[in-house]
């Protein structure tokens, strides 16, 4: 490898329900914060990457930031299951000198604006169209009554239950160990608020025989935001250095974002697999390598099919590894440390990449010992980070 | 194939969202018939529709009659929040074509309790309520 790029700042607003202020608010809010963290005048920006989703424009942004001339920008697909794409992408730009300064953002009043959870069918009538954020295939399931995130979510994970007796208790020990991650996190929604597995099995069901209310991440306003550069460059600002040693987006034939339902075998994760073998291989590194693994937790089966795709266990066999307290902080495997999209906030997978920050540097609220390598996955998009 | 029951005005179903390349899969469903988009120059059968092949990337299709039969290959019953236009929980399925895809689907006429994967299964049509209809399955008929 040649040059390296690396995470130089992270910046984030609270996590709320109501944010009571504009999403270019929080936006801006994330990014000053990011900025003022790395130590880099905001006006030194000159790449800036967010969703496609994203409702703020780089315009917007730049104005607020004061950004003087902006080289490179671009937007990323595929929502929360391509979070990750956003620092790849950044880092291909750092690397090949499109830009110095890459600002990454992600901000929304998701819970008081509109309401991810919430059915895309109109009660009045008519019909909504939702493609265009690879969400295309979404309109084949809506006159059936799958019309919601976990919906679409569930239907999938439901063939990968059955073929391995996965049964939602198991999903369970998840929610179980995010929550209590997210109990010891100030930053978190549910700070101070662990939960027991009878507590899991008695929240009522979402959908059948898939997803309870407590394997589902939070609906959440706020804002996220993190600012790559040269590796070179950052070892000269205030904060140690993140470097980004591997990342990669991989989108298999026929798979997609959510309604995931067209390659051969939906037992597997075909996308996380793809993500898996590019990082492997451009890192030389392994699954044992890791001392941490933040894993995208929109709805806890996700967890499972990750941890199977990543090597961290063998296909089938995380309903086991996920439990005896593999996933704590002084487990096996940490997982989600920060309490994840189920216990902190849901600002679509942007927290959980902030999170394998903190922790690399040492100031994570459950930081775990002797960390040099983290994976951070989205399903569609990974990236492994060291401090090394 | 059964050609399902007709709309009615006191359907609640959401319509189908028509979109250029998938109209003829709707406009079939709408008389009773479940249409497949194949490739006019090599024959290969793709679903969700696109208007080129994948593998010759000929832009002519055919759309073809399938055979309505098929088997579960997953399933679920959204609870929370309630779906938009169904009175109770349906079954929300994926149905494995015998042609070898897969719609999006629901299942009915059968007890949650007995549904289970490889549940032999054929097409009948549910109306919806802008007067359209869409396939929905239920258990297989001896022939």
């Amino acid at each position: 490898m040649g040059a390296y790029a690396a995470i130089a700042g992270i910046g984030q607003t609270e996590f709320s329900k109501n944010s009571g202020r504009s999403e270019l608010q929080l936006a801006a809010e994330a990014s000053r914060a990011a900025l003022a963290d790395a130590g880099i005048d905001p006006a030194e920006v000159d790449g800036m990457i967010t969703f496609t989703l994203d409702p703020s424009d780089e315009i917007g942004l730049g104005r607020c930031l004061g950004v003087r001339d902006l080289a490179f920008t671009t937007r990323i697909p595929g929502g929360g299951a391509a979070s990750v794409a956003t620092l790849h992408q950044a880092a291909a730009a750092v690397t090949s000198g499109s830009a110095r300064v890459v600002l990454i953002w992600r901000a929304m009043n998701e819970r008081s604006a509109y309401r991810f959870g919430q059915p895309l069918v109109p009660a009045s009538g008519g019909v909504v169209n939702v493609a265009g954020h690879g969400t295309g295939s979404l309109l084949w399931c809506m006159p059936f009554g799958a019309q919601t995130p976990a919906t679409w979510e569930a239907l999938a994970a439901q063939r990968y239950m059955e073929a391995f007796g996965v049964t939602n208790r198991d999903l369970g020990f998840v929610s179980v160990a995010q929550r209590k991650h997210a109990a010891s996190n100030p930053a978190a929604w549910f700070h101070g608020k662990p939960i027991t597995l009878e507590e899991h099995q008695q929240s009522r069901w979402i959908v059948e025989p898939v997803l309870r209310l407590l394997d589902c991440c939070q609906e959440s306003d706020g804002g996220v935001a993190l600012v790559v550069t040269s590796l070179e460059r950052a070892r000269d600002l205030q904060q140690r250095p993140v470097r980004i040693e591997a990342s990669a987006q991989s989108i298999p034939a026929e798979v997609e974002v959510i309604s995931n339902y067209y390659h051969p075998d939906l037992t597997v994760m075909p996308e996380a697999e793809g993500v898996a073998r590019r990082l492997y291989a451009q890192s030389g590194l392994k699954p044992a390598d890791m001392q941490l693994a933040m894993l995208y937790d929109a709805f806890t089966p996700q967890v499972l099919k990750q941890l199977e795709a990543f090597g961290f266990c063998r296909r089938g066999e995380a309903k086991d590894f996920v439990k005896g307290g593999n996933l704590d902080v002084g487990g096996a495997l940490p997982v989600n440390t920060n309490g994840g999209l189920i216990g902190e906030a849901y600002i679509h997978g942007m927290n959980n990449i902030t999170e394998a920050v903190r922790q690399l540097r040492g100031t994570a609220a459950n930081q775990v010992a002797s960390l040099s390598h983290a994976l951070v996955s989205c399903g569609m998009a990974g990236a492994i980070l060291t401090n090394a | 194939m059964s050609g399902g029951e007709e709309p009615t005005p006191s359907a609640t179903r959401p319509d189908p969202v028509f979109t250029a390349d998938a109209a003829f899969f709707w406009e079939g469903a709408a008389r009773g018939e479940l249409l497949g988009q194949r490739c006019a120059d090599c024959a290969r059968l793709t679903h969700p529709p696109r208007p080129m092949c994948p593998s010759c990337h000929s832009t002519r299709r055919e759309i073809v009659r399938l055979s309505g039969r098929g088997t579960l290959y997953s399933w679920i019953i959204p609870r929370h929040p309630p779906p938009v236009g169904f009175a109770e929980a349906p079954i929300v399925a994926l149905i494995e074509l015998e042609e070898g895809i897969r719609l999006v689907s629901n299942v009915i006429e059968v007890d949650p309790v007995s549904v289970r994967a490889g549940l032999p299964l054929e097409v009948c049509f549910a109306p919806t309520r802008g007067g359209r209809a869409v396939p929905v399955f239920r258990p297989r008929r001896a022939a």
